[in-house]
């Protein structure tokens, strides 16, 4: 197996989408989507971060172990993060509130 | 792909007597994915040093809603998406190099898009030591004794502490000091890099290091993606700042 080469076309029609995307993020940020606001923002740089990784980084050309590699980054760090937040987010039910999200 | 055995069997082919393959690799192709494998798991890794200081925005953003769009207010967000751009074209002339190298283009061309990598890179640091000047110019610093919004008439709303907004501020510190620190770190490593491909060390048997660079960079390029709407935008409809 031999190491696939990402035509030219492909890297200017991925920086393309990225400057659009980051016009579409800075727009997006001057209207009140209220809780949706950072579902917006998250949805467009999550788009952007899979363009460079797939084409910039050539993982959709890579094998399989690349693939295993990448997957496991993503499952890591949702473990940082969401098992943290089970704690923060839960510190408060029991009326002790040290330290939960919602305690001010 | 031939084994190790029979590699030895048939001798050294005329891939075996490139000067860039290592002996303990059967063939620049296995040596290239055994490159990009390692760069990879660098590169995993990474993500977990950087998720500590996403874990800790995360966390405090929930805590101070508030004090975090105000205090976001007080970055600048032209100043912000210019730089974004600036970094996604040095993220596409680094890909472009790293074509050059695959496809064996002139020395030239190959050093030529680095360079530009380069140029771009030092644009995004020297506009990013502006924006550090314009926060120690309005004592957003945040560092015991030098924090001082109030006293360099500073607006802070109602219901907002100082402390809160310090805390917005040393996580913009930490993450784009951090970010920061990497692109100096990509310059360094970049500098050599060139170095080779003006020696005409790069072909399209080898490339590794351009290739894995490239990585790098681009890597560096994703966390400035999540830093700059989490950072820069988040207080665009909050109120006609700055």
């Amino acid at each position: 197996m031999s190491e696939h080469i990402v035509p030219r076309t492909t890297y200017f029609a991925v920086f393309g989408a990225l400057l659009v995307g980051t016009a579409i993020t800075v727009a997006a940020a001057n209207f009140d989507f209220g809780r949706m606001n950072d579902i917006v923002a998250m949805t467009i740089a999550v788009t952007k971060m899979l363009l460079v990784l797939l084409f910039f980084m050539h993982v959709r050309y890579s094998s399989r172990l690349i693939w295993v590699i990448v997957a496991s980054m993503f499952f890591w760090l949702l473990i940082l993060l969401l098992l943290t937040l089970t704690d923060y987010s839960s510190r408060d039910w029991f009326g002790s509130n040290v330290g939960g999200i919602m305690s001010r | 792909m031939s084994t190790h055995a029979e590699a030895i069997e048939h001798g050294h082919g005329p891939e075996a007597a490139h000067e860039a393959l290592a002996h303990h690799f059967d063939n620049l192709e296995q040596q290239r994915e055994a490159g990009a494998l390692g760069m990879w798991v660098f590169i995993a890794q990474e993500v977990m040093f950087f998720g500590g200081l996403f874990l800790a925005y995360l966390i405090y953003r929930m805590k101070y809603p508030t004090a975090f769009m105000a205090a976001s207010n007080h970055l600048n967000w032209k100043i912000g998406t210019f730089n974004t751009a600036v970094l996604i074209t040095s993220s596409l002339t680094m890909a472009l190099a790293v074509w050059a190298t695959q496809t064996g283009r002139s020395r030239k061309t190959q050093v030529g898009l680095m360079a530009a990598t380069l140029l771009l890179g030092f644009i995004f640091l020297g506009v990013k030591a502006y924006e550090y000047n314009e926060k120690y110019v309005d004592g957003l610093i945040p560092i015991a004794g030098w924090f001082d919004p109030v006293g360099h008439n500073v607006h802070i709303p109602a219901g907002v502490t100082t402390g809160q907004y310090q805390m917005f501020f040393w996580l913009y510190f930490a993450m784009t000091g951090l970010h920061a620190l990497h692109m100096i770190i990509g310059a360094g490593i970049l500098l050599p890099i060139m170095w080779m491909a003006w020696r005409g060390r790069f072909s399209p048997e080898y490339h590794s290091p351009v290739e894995n660079f490239g990585l790098y960079w681009h890597f560096v390029d994703i966390i400035w993606i999540f830093l700059f709407p989490l950072l820069y935008l988040l207080g665009a409809h909050f109120g006609k700042g700055h």
